[in-house]
């Protein structure tokens, strides 16, 4: 039992994981923040707005010493969320397990790794898919002989579902996945390790609140799994072949209005993966009740793992055998859901496997997403407190000054700035040459003879930071954009309210000489980007020209891209809490370009934030309860026409 | 009101760069007044305004979905840069045909430098023609090559948006990847005029990317254009060949008779810009496909698109009298 976390400072994250450890925490989950993911140190430009956001940052081996300073790594069974740079932080882990005294074959734990799922849904990836894989085959390389009690890679049907996978499609991609990890690995390791290697790889899967079908899917992942095991990879020993998972129940699903209703939706995620013994989770997070909100607070996850104890300690959940064995509503679920899978599978295969199907899956996810916001928005879906029962009492819950979230101290990022300067300027920085110059050599290599994790882990002992490793890295590797599956989005049938809409927009297309344009992007390194993606297709349902630019964007680029382009309208999204940086750095940067159109932002916004965006020049925010895209691609027209006929003078930008 | 065309003209021709937002706001634009500023601003940059025909080399990259054109565009526009030449690229995506509406995705996979006022990106829809250029991104290519070195019109797909792309660009380059057999067919077939330079794109993929480099100047030969270079490039770290094609594409355009390729587009153009606006019936009031072809030969060779469409409009009317 643990919670996900990890924010502001390595100090304040070692004091809140000691204080959760004693209050019955079995285990770390590290969350780390944005530029950490992506590895940039906290004085990068894009790092500005998202140090210590999300999770903590972690720039060298001395932030990770502080980080665990004082807790038993020989004793922690430690869950990292990191993928794109998981080898650099897994080798700043060992380095701060050396200096306990502590020798890396003891470590017990778990790196996240799975870099496919953050091309398909997450967004923090680093190297191009190619190099990426050989670094995952290298870590399970070196952890299967070195760290053995590790788990190097977990591969994460999780994030699929929240960008909108249907469970045959989370089945699908997360076993396609993981054939793509153990093909690579199969070239890397001996192969009388290659049974040992399945072994180690674990999953992290999603539960959804239609628990009885979450739950015949779990049962039908862990059939898949060992065919696989045995068929695949000639695994034969049973121990190898169990499906091994982690979950962490649906966020997706999570509310905004009324989110006290949360609670309820989690523990009933949570029987999804505990009712039957068969196909029974070994780890379990849970997430806050005010997700949708912002960032949790100490209490608010004290009250996650509250819900975990009830259902360990008083509940019989966990007294009887398998409940479903025998039952053939269950298994006809399974096999329904496997046969899906099975066909869903075959497709991959047919595009050459999980690493080339990247741009088709992640068109199949954006289709999925699209349709479940339709059906949700028709009324065929139910959310209760969001389209259907809305009325509500005052919430007590949220009524405090700060909304009912943490807020990270924004002196934050300027201390880590200054401390990440300051361990630059106190290190032997001929050792740390050397060491990047090792590293660059290695990877550099043509015949990928050596394992990465060697030099990696020589120049977190010599004391490189995490910006540096990586753009040692993306120097070799070259820098990558993941496909945004948008293009592909099939259209839909204008009825009612969007037929309505899209007659206005011909009419305003007439009004300005050329269709109206909008730009839409991302600022920062946050990488959930469904939200952005579906308001970019819905635009273009209603006729507009899209100018999609994805993720990971600063305010210059946004600001070049609106001026170069035309746009009569700018849409911003943000969902990792940076928008009291950002989104007033974009207005700024796009006054300098000379760029005056409206801007509307998105995301997991606090209401008490809101003011202060418009204040900054915002012309509307909207947040998750506005789940309505429609009436969101009216008030965008609107804006437009309000802009007067000739809006087009706007964005020239003659300055 | 609208903006005033001949002043972007002006602007162009004195090569600032920043006029380039403006001058394709009013060229997509339909409306009337603006219309008429348009052919303005066109006249500014006309051959007859220009005492010649345009500097820019303006470059079309063409070819099936996936082939990898946008991150071949991004390693060519750094090379470009390096050489310090300065870079416009439209970027021409297919609209959906439900709403008219567009979604512009290239953008985001041409990587460059926003501080850097030496290259404009613009994404455009095909508009209403589905495969073919707008008329905006064909005037546009044709008033930016004013002002900038070199201007690249990219466009997705292999047939007809690689014919009119010939009647826009003086380097046609099509960009293929390995193993993809239907440009070959194509171009055995004759559904596709021989490009320029053929681009062979993932050429890390070493075996299949020879062989297809290979199959493709076969092809070639059989076809008698044995000096059509095809050229192997890989995009991703470590990029290579891309400086080769950097020079193959300039090198075409010093062996090309510039000014008459220009003047043969034009004249294409603006036969083809009739057929649209008035249909079978004003192409036999002007005596027929090729009847109008040969007439348009003899009118001023510094008569830009605009200007030829309007003779050929004046011929229709008198000969309908």
């Amino acid at each position: 039992m643990r919670t996900y976390a990890g924010h502001s400072t390595a100090k304040a994250s070692n004091e809140l994981y000691r204080r959760n450890l004693t209050k019955g925490q079995t285990g770390l989950s590290i969350a780390f923040d944005l530029p950490t993911q992506t590895g940039y140190d906290a004085d990068d430009e894009l790092a500005r707005g998202e140090v210590g956001k999300v999770g903590v940052p972690i720039a060298h081996r001395g932030d990770m010493a502080m980080l665990l300073y004082g807790i038993p790594l020989d004793q922690m069974n430690t869950s990292m969320t990191i993928n794109a740079t998981a080898a650099w932080l897994l080798a700043l882990y060992i380095v701060a397990a050396e200096e306990q005294g502590v020798d890396q074959s003891q470590l017990q734990g778990t790196t996240q790794n799975d870099i496919i799922k953050e091309f398909l849904a997450r967004g923090t990836y680093a190297f191009p898919p190619a190099p990426s894989m050989r670094l995952i085959a290298d870590m399970i390389a070196y952890t299967v002989q070195q760290v053995p009690k590790w788990n190097p890679i977990n591969i994460c049907s999780y994030h699929l579902q929240e960008a909108g996978a249907t469970p045959v499609q989370e089945i699908a991609y997360a076993m396609s996945n993981a054939i793509a990890v153990l093909d690579a690995a199969r070239e890397r390791v001996p192969q009388e390790t290659l049974g040992q290697v399945f072994g180690r790889i674990s999953f992290f899967v999603n539960a959804g609140v239609r628990f009885i079908e979450e739950h015949a899917k779990l049962r039908a992942m862990s059939i898949l799994w060992e065919e696989i095991g045995r068929e695949r990879y000639g695994v034969s020993d049973t121990r190898h072949l169990r499906f091994r998972y982690g979950v962490q129940v649906n966020s997706l699903g999570l509310t905004e209005a009324q989110p006290e209703n949360n609670v309820q939706r989690i523990v009933l995620e949570a029987l999804a993966v505990t009712l039957g013994r068969n196909a029974r989770a070994r780890a379990i997070q849970l997430p806050a009740w005010n997700e949708a909100l912002g960032l949790p607070r100490p209490w608010d996850q004290q009250w996650s793992l509250r819900i975990q104890q009830v259902l360990a300690c008083e509940t019989d959940v966990l007294e009887y055998p398998d409940i479903f064995e025998g039952s053939k509503v269950m298994d006809a679920l399974v096999e329904e859901l496997l046969q899906g899978a099975r066909e869903e599978m075959a497709v991959v295969a047919e595009h050459g496997g999980a690493v080339q199907a990247v741009p088709y899956m992640k068109a199949a996810l954006v289709e999925s997403h699209r349709e479940r916001i339709r059906r949700i928005e028709s009324g065929e879906q139910t959310v209760v407190g969001q389209n259907r029962y809305v009325e509500s009492e005052p919430s007590p819950l949220t009524a405090d000054a700060e909304g009912g979230i943490l807020v990270v101290d924004p002196a934050v990022e300027a201390e880590q700035i200054e401390a990440v300067r300051r361990w630059r300027s106190e290190r032997d920085q001929a050792a740390v040459d050397a060491a990047l110059a090792e590293l660059a050599r290695v990877a550099a290599a043509e015949d990928h003879g050596e394992n990465l994790m060697i030099p990696t882990i020589a120049a977190a002992r010599a004391g490189a930071t995490t910006g540096e490793w990586a753009r040692t890295l993306r120097e070799v590797f070259g820098s990558y954009r993941a496909p945004t599956g948008v293009g592909e989005a099939s259209g839909v049938l204008a009825d009612g309210e969007l037929a309505e809409l899209r007659e206005q927009v011909a009419k305003l297309s007439e009004q300005l000489g050329r269709r109206p344009k909008i730009l839409v992007g991302k600022p920062g390194l946050d990488g959930h980007s469904n939200g952005a993606e579906q308001i970019a297709v819905r635009a273009r349902d209603t006729g507009m020209d899209v100018v999609y630019e994805g993720i990971r964007l600063t305010p210059a680029q946004i600001a070049a891209s609106a001026l170069q382009e035309g746009v009569h309208v700018i849409g911003l999204s943000i969902l990792s809490g940076s928008h009291r940086e950002l989104i007033p750095a974009v207005i700024d940067a796009l006054h300098e370009a000379g760029v005056n159109v409206p801007v509307v932002v998105g995301g997991i916004i606090p209401e008490h934030d809101i003011a202060a965006l418009k204040q900054a020049g915002v012309a509307a925010v909207y947040t998750p309860k506005d789940f309505d895209i429609t009436r969101i691609m009216r008030d965008i027209v609107g804006l437009v026409s309000a802009g007067g006929p000739n809006g087009d003078g706007a964005s020239n930008g003659r300055a | 009101m609208s903006v005033d065309g001949a002043a972007l003209g002006v602007r162009l021709r004195e090569r600032d760069l920043s006029s380039a937002p403006a001058v394709l706001n009013l060229l997509e634009s339909t409306a009337a007044a603006d219309r008429e500023q348009s052919a303005r601003l066109l006249a500014e940059v006309s051959p007859a305004a220009l005492g010649g025909e345009a500097p820019g080399h303006v470059i079309g990259v063409t070819g099936p979905p996936g082939a990898g054109k946008s991150t071949l565009l991004s390693a060519l526009l750094h090379r470009w840069r390096e050489l310090g030449q300065t870079v416009a690229v439209l970027a021409v995506d297919p609209s959906s045909r439900r709403s008219g509406g567009s979604l512009l995705g290239d953008r985001a996979r041409i990587e460059f430098d926003p501080a850097d006022r030496g290259v404009f990106i613009r994404s455009t829809s095909s508009g209403e023609r589905h495969g073919g250029l707008a008329w905006a991104t064909r005037s546009g290519a044709q008033a930016l090559a004013a002002a900038f070195d070199a201007v690249v019109v990219e466009t997705v797909g292999v047939g007809q948006a690689e014919t009119d792309i010939a009647d826009v660009a003086d380097t046609v380059a099509v960009v293929v990847q390995p193993g993809s057999g239907d440009v070959l067919q194509f171009l055995k077939s004759g559904i596709m005029e021989i490009p320029d330079v053929l681009v062979v794109t993932k050429s890390d993929l070493g075996q299949i990317a020879l062989s297809a480099r290979r199959d493709l100047a076969a092809a070639l030969r059989s076809l008698g254009r044995r000096h059509t270079p095809v050229l192997a490039v890989s995009s991703l770290a470590p990029a290579s060949g891309i400086h080769e094609l950097a020079a193959a594409l300039a090198d075409h355009r010093g062996e090309i008779d510039i000014g008459a390729r220009r003047l043969a587009a034009r004249r294409a153009g603006a036969l083809r810009d009739f057929a649209v606006e008035y249909g079978e019936h004003g192409m036999r009031l002007v005596g027929g496909r090729s009847e109008a072809e040969k007439w348009l030969t003899r009118q001023d060779p510094k008569l830009n698109i605009p200007a030829l469409f309007d003779c050929l409009r004046e011929r229709m009317s008198e000969r309908a009298q």
